[in-house]
């Protein structure tokens, strides 16, 4: 059974997307990138779910690139 | 089948000969907005004149989702039901990224409401309904090729010049209300200008006729290859039209872009097929921006000539018909002097947050939409990516919020915990059968103390009904409550609740509903 919740769970789903693009405003690309990076890490840990991590990663990668590899 | 736009008949205003008595209401523009304001101020007893620089409805089908609100709102000014038979219903959205769709929706409208959450019904329709309607009320005076030139105020009045085909004259009135679109000839009279964020978008729109099959659903597209880099949203109208909404690059050259040669095969293009006709085909320019506020003494502006938005999400048109149920009752009282012109604060008030509700909605579409180049698309593209794969992102794609009437921040409106969300103060009553009618109906343009399980007390200035308790009133009114007694604007906005009322807290409630407390 999956751990992570694909369906929707988050309130306003349309204010949190105008934030992190406000969040994102006036940065350079690489800025930008740096952003994204700390913003996975933050979350991740304060997820502090390995298995939710692990399927979240699977699904993001799902589509992309080859095979990805495992462990 | 195209439209048959015929002409209005004009007649010499009795102004030309004759100075007119001042008027209680003058509304320019004879849109769906500005004769929905005279036939609801009709509803209240106020006669009016509407002035319009034209004489026959829209071209084109320019408005054409009417929300669940409006059509209930259309119903009380006697062309609902008009409105919702030839309109198209439809509840299937599809949303394409590319060529592939991404996902689909159902708008799964709840049962037991008179009105369908939505009908496509070009905005021609709309006025020829609205028109024979005020044509044939004894308190409406439409004048056609009536132009306004030249606008004064005094303390108790405005004043306008008005060009007629016989000539010029002037007109006075206790209050006018500017119901003259989006580039507001009035506004500019008074050198009002709308504030906020400039957003400038561009889209080429169009109406076709085809006698193909193609079903009843709103098709929207990001970046379809029939359309390279842009976004395209496809209706289905009355009469087997359609209409197109293609958006142009902000920089696009719109001469270029109106060119049959360059329209019609992309249209081909996604409908398989080149038998089709173009019927109408413009460009249209849209901002997100509104007035600081809509009433300016005694000039009152009303839909798009105070606030403006994007087509996507249907909240023009909707919009300015809610302002008309806001301004309405509230003109009436003041004008009957039932209430003191301090209640026309409280349209400005509700309005402006409704408008600006629309504005972020508006404004959250587009920028979805048009992203900047960078890390806006780089979201935009990745939430459709994921929209394939997980079921959430599908919410988080945004092609245009549609319509809901807001609710309105009543922060000391009497309250009682438990009642259902749905039917809190501020918000639309919601519909629901009653016999073998509705409950909207049933409550009218009227103030309105409803009980729900109980007989409602007796109060002045309102109207006692007693609701019949089925399922839907209980899910709607009741929810775990025995009974519940609610006061409705004439507006059917709920103005307060309670499980237990006495006359006293009622009639307390009412008064603040008028300003006369």
């Amino acid at each position: 059974m999956s751990a992570l919740v694909t369906t929707p769970n988050l309130p306003d789903p349309d204010g949190f997307y105008a934030e992190l693009l406000a969040t994102h405003k006036g940065l350079t690309e690489a800025e930008s990138h740096a952003l994204n990076a700390q913003l996975v890490m933050i979350l991740a840990n304060h997820l502090g779910d390995r298995e939710v991590l692990s399927e979240a990663l699977a699904l993001a990668r799902q589509g992309m690139g080859e095979a990805q590899v495992s462990g | 089948m195209p439209y048959d736009y015929r002409p209005f008949a004009y007649v010499a205003a009795p102004g030309l000969s004759a100075p007119e008595p001042r008027h209680k209401v003058v509304i320019v523009g004879a849109g769906p907005i500005g004769l929905a304001m005279a036939l609801e101020l009709a509803n209240h007893g106020i006669p009016s004149t509407v002035l319009d620089d034209n004489n026959v409805v829209s071209v084109g089908s320019r408005a054409i989702c009417w929300s669940k609100r409006s059509l209930e709102i259309m119903d009380r000014l006697g062309v609902g039901e008009r409105a919702r038979d030839k309109g198209v219903t439809w509840k299937i959205g599809r949303t394409f990224h590319r060529d592939a769709e991404v996902f689909n929706f159902d708008l799964l409208p709840e049962d037991g409401h008179k009105m369908p959450a939505f009908v496509n019904l070009q905005q021609y329709y709309v006025e020829e309904y609205l028109v024979e309607a005020a044509q044939a009320n004894p308190l409406v005076d439409v004048r056609f090729l009536n132009k306004v030139t030249g606008l004064r105020q005094a303390d108790d009045h405005a004043m306008v010049e008005i060009e007629t085909p016989d000539g010029t004259y002037g007109l006075e009135a206790e209050y006018l209300i500017a119901c003259d679109g989006a580039k507001s000839p009035l506004r500019g009279m008074m050198g009002l200008e709308f504030e906020g964020e400039l957003f400038e978008e561009k889209f080429l729109i169009c109406d076709l006729s085809f006698k193909a099959d193609f079903p009843t659903e709103r098709r929207f597209w990001f970046e379809p290859t029939f359309h390279a880099g842009q976004t395209a949203l496809l209706h289905k109208q009355a009469d087997d039209t359609f209409r197109i909404d293609l958006q142009l690059g902000w920089d696009a050259d719109v001469e270029e872009e109106k060119k049959p040669e360059n329209v019609r095969p992309r249209i081909a293009q996604f409908l398989g097929h080149d038998d089709f006709e173009i019927e109408w085909l413009s460009i249209y320019t849209f901002q997100c921006r509104r007035m600081e506020r809509f009433v300016h003494d005694r000039v009152i502006f009303v839909g798009d000539s105070a606030h403006i938005v994007s087509p996507f999400g249907a909240r023009g048109g909707n919009g300015g018909l809610q302002d008309v149920d806001a301004l309405g009752w509230r003109l009436a009282a003041v004008l009957d002097g039932r209430a003191p012109a301090a209640l026309l604060r409280d349209y400005d008030a509700e309005r402006i947050h409704a408008a600006d509700e629309n504005i972020l909605n508006s404004t959250r579409a587009t920028r979805f939409m048009t992203p900047d180049d960078g890390v806006e698309r780089l979201f935009r593209d990745q939430v459709l990516a994921l929209a394939a794969k997980a079921p959430f992102a599908r919410g988080w794609v945004n092609s245009g919020r549609l319509s809901v009437p807001c609710v309105y921040p009543l922060e000391d409106a009497a309250d009682a915990a438990g009642l259902p969300a749905a039917s809190r103060p501020g918000a639309v009553a919601p519909d629901a059968p009653q016999g073998n009618g509705w409950l909207m109906t049933a409550l009218g343009g009227r103030m309105v103390v409803l009980g729900v399980g109980c007989t409602p007390p007796e109060v002045d200035g309102a109207a006692c009904v007693t609701a019949e308790v089925n399922d839907h009133v209980r899910a709607r009114y009741l929810g775990d409550a025995a009974q519940a007694v609610y006061l409705i604007r004439p507006d059917q906005v709920v103005a307060a609740r309670w499980t237990d009322a006495d006359a006293g807290a009622v009639s307390a409630a009412i008064a603040r509903v008028w300003r006369t407390a």
